[in-house]
């Protein structure tokens, strides 16, 4: 990846950073209700997939999706508009932090079921080859995601009808609360299980979004070419709990201090380093990220809340919600 | 065509007319394809339609609703078998939670024009896991319509409406209509969803039915007719839309109501219905409204025990007779 590129998809982690902090402060303003589950931490394994992906291909990711929506062509404004029950929200403010979809530019929702999206990718990638659009579908999903039934279902299917879906595992190691080695029997939970679905399954340094991005991009062209589908499991951490509830304090002090060392905006700027790109460069990009992130935290904060009316409409394809004559 | 068609042989040429003039339209499910259904209602789709428009899965509810979603949110009109309708539990998830909401939490951006078909009811000796009436747990759930055709014709119709519907349509088939027989509809026959149809018109009572319930209540409207009883039957069609007009309507002939369930009491349609004729038609009502409905136990395997927890048109006509005197 040459330092344009790289600098491109370092400065496109920072604004998702960013975006994640001051989603974080606002909750803690009483300005974002409910919950949000933040994905500071993880964001090499969101914006290197997408950069791999064509503006036609479709993303589903799972209620840990600011960093999916954000690199999937939602604006910082318009998730934090959601996340703050403004009017202007990506969904109108109807879905909130889990839920955040754009389908527009590809992003076809964010779902709060553990791992019920990656059925609807597997139709997705169905549609595609029904259609002979060569559009490739990308399902991200937690490590936790591999343990329900329909994981393999979607595997087994997506295989034997040869799909092009990738499923991409952000593996954080901790299942919720529990770290997933205590519930599943082998060591890589995603990547094990594709063999037994006749699918190859590649392990990355989901921290590395040089690597994601190249990892992504050569399962995506297998995909595309009819080879059918693949799992790539990315490790990775969240630097925070599993929700805002979740302080995360089950967490040994030296792995969270070792997996904060590997953090992903440090790995891009060395990258940006070895590649001659100067402190002040990367300096500018902060800038620029700082500047959207502020704007946005601005503009949602002045943006009205929903019309009460707005309750009662986008059940049916009519607009409606009338359920009888 | 011939004169008459099979309940069973209407659906696969509803489904058969919907892909003929619409590319879209696929269809996916357990057993479907080279097998043509396990209940011979999709019989002759694969070799018209070819093995690019008519899939066999494996055994895997959740993967093929879910994948009928994801197709349906990206440009096909998926039609998805779910064999019997007790396996719709099995992947309740995409009903209950997944297709009725991702429309509404969106905020309108994906529509999910879908239809789940699955064979529903009792009556045939299947035991308690493949005999239930389960359309009532799919009216608890908001953005799903409902429908339940009794008739060939409606069969054809409804499948067409169902089809091109934006919505998803959960379809329940019945078992026991399976072979049935009716008139074929006309080419382009469409039934509008939400549009209850008055199936024997009569002066003194209501009864208000679905599905299978819908020739029992005929049944039971002859018995009484031998009696001097003019019952007016009505077919609801459809749950989601729900033709309330059509009841609302039919009490202000007959002033008495009695609805005709498959399912259990606990919970059942009929109990919707009548809270909307307490609420906007008391005044109508000369007698109590009364719901023949199953018990609220599992379907029992044996005949005569089966027999015992469904309703039987003895025990509509008892109780018409009840509410006739009142």
């Amino acid at each position: 990846m040459d330092a344009g590129a790289l600098l491109d998809r370092y400065e496109r982690m920072d604004v998702i950073r960013r975006t994640e902090k001051a989603a974080h402060d606002l909750f803690l303003q009483g300005l974002v209700k409910g919950t949000t589950h933040l994905a500071a931490g993880q964001e090499a394994i969101a914006v290197g997939a997408s950069a791999a992906l064509r503006p036609d291909d479709y993303v589903f990711a799972t209620y840990r999706g600011h960093h999916h929506a954000l690199a999937r062509g939602a604006t910082p404004e318009e998730c934090l508009a959601e996340l703050m029950s403004r009017a202007t929200g990506l969904c109108g403010a109807k879905g909130g932090s889990m839920h955040l979809t754009k389908a527009a530019t590809g992003m076809l929702g964010s779902y709060a079921i553990v791992g019920s999206h990656l059925p609807m990718a597997v139709g997705a990638a169905w549609s595609a080859r029904l259609r002979g659009t060569e559009q490739l579908v990308v399902a991200f999903f937690g490590d936790g995601a591999t343990n329900i039934g329909a994981f393999h279902e979607s595997l087994n299917l997506a295989a034997v009808w040869r799909l092009p879906v990738l499923f991409v595992c952000e593996n954080n190691l901790y299942m919720e609360y529990t770290p997933i080695a205590d519930v599943t029997a082998v060591p890589r939970p995603a990547a094990d299980r594709a063999p037994a679905h006749g699918i190859p399954g590649e392990v990355v340094d989901g921290n590395d979004v040089v690597a994601v991005e190249e990892a992504v991009g050569r399962l995506a062209r297998r995909a595309r070419a009819g080879e059918g589908p693949a799992v790539l499991e990315a490790e990775t951490y969240r630097h925070f709990g599993h929700s805002r509830a979740d302080p995360a304090a089950y967490r040994p002090a030296e792995e969270v201090e070792r997996w904060l060392k590997h953090d992903p905006l440090d790995l891009a700027r060395g990258h940006l380093a070895e590649l001659g790109v100067g402190a002040e460069t990367v300096a500018e990009a902060d800038e620029r990220a700082r500047a959207v992130v502020e704007r946005a935290v601005e503009a949602a904060k002045a943006a009205p809340p929903p019309d009460p009316r707005e309750a009662l409409t986008d059940v049916w394809a009519d607009g409606g919600a009338a359920w009888r004559t | 065509m011939a004169d008459v068609i099979t309940y069973r042989d209407a659906v696969a040429e509803g489904i058969a007319r919907e892909m003929r003039r619409d590319a879209s339209v696929v269809c996916l499910g357990e057993d479907i394809a080279a097998a043509g259904g396990v209940f011979k209602t999709t019989t002759g789709l694969l070799k018209e339609f070819g093995p690019e428009r008519v899939w066999d899965t494996p055994i895997s509810e959740q993967a093929i609703v879910g994948a009928a979603m994801g197709a349906a949110m990206t440009g096909m009109r998926p039609v998805a078998e779910i064999m019997f309708s007790d396996f719709l539990a099995c992947c309740w998830d995409y009903l209950a939670n997944e297709i009725p909401k991702v429309r509404y939490m969106t905020g309108g951006q994906v529509t999910v024009p879908l239809v789940v078909r699955t064979a529903n009811g009792g009556g045939l000796g299947f035991g308690a896991q493949h005999s239930q009436a389960t359309e009532n747990w799919a009216l608890t759930v908001p953005g799903l319509k409902i429908a339940a055709p009794a008739t060939p014709a409606d069969v054809i119709g409804m499948l067409a409406a169902a089809i091109r519907s934006d919505d998803p349509v959960v379809f329940f088939e019945h078992k026991g209509l399976f072979a049935t027989k009716g008139p074929p509809p006309p080419p382009g026959h469409v039934v509008e969803l939400g549009r209850a149809a008055v199936v024997r018109e009569g002066d003194d009572i209501t009864l208000v039915a679905l599905a299978s319930m819908v020739p029992l209540a005929l049944k039971a409207a002859d018995v009484l007719a031998g009696e001097g009883i003019e019952a007016e039957v009505v077919d609801l069609r459809c749950l989601v839309p729900l033709d309330a007009a059509t009841v609302l309507a039919s009490l202000r002939k007959t002033s008495r109501l009695v609805t005709v369930e498959e399912n259990p009491y606990q919970g059942g349609w009929g109990a919707t219905v009548v809270s909307v004729v307490a609420d906007e038609g008391f005044g109508l009502l000369d007698a109590p409204v009364r719901r023949v409905a199953g018990e609220c136990v599992p379907l029992p395997f044996a005949d005569t025990l089966e027999q015992q927890v469904i309703p039987t048109v003895d025990k509509v006509v008892t109780e018409v007779r009840r509410l006739a005197a009142y």
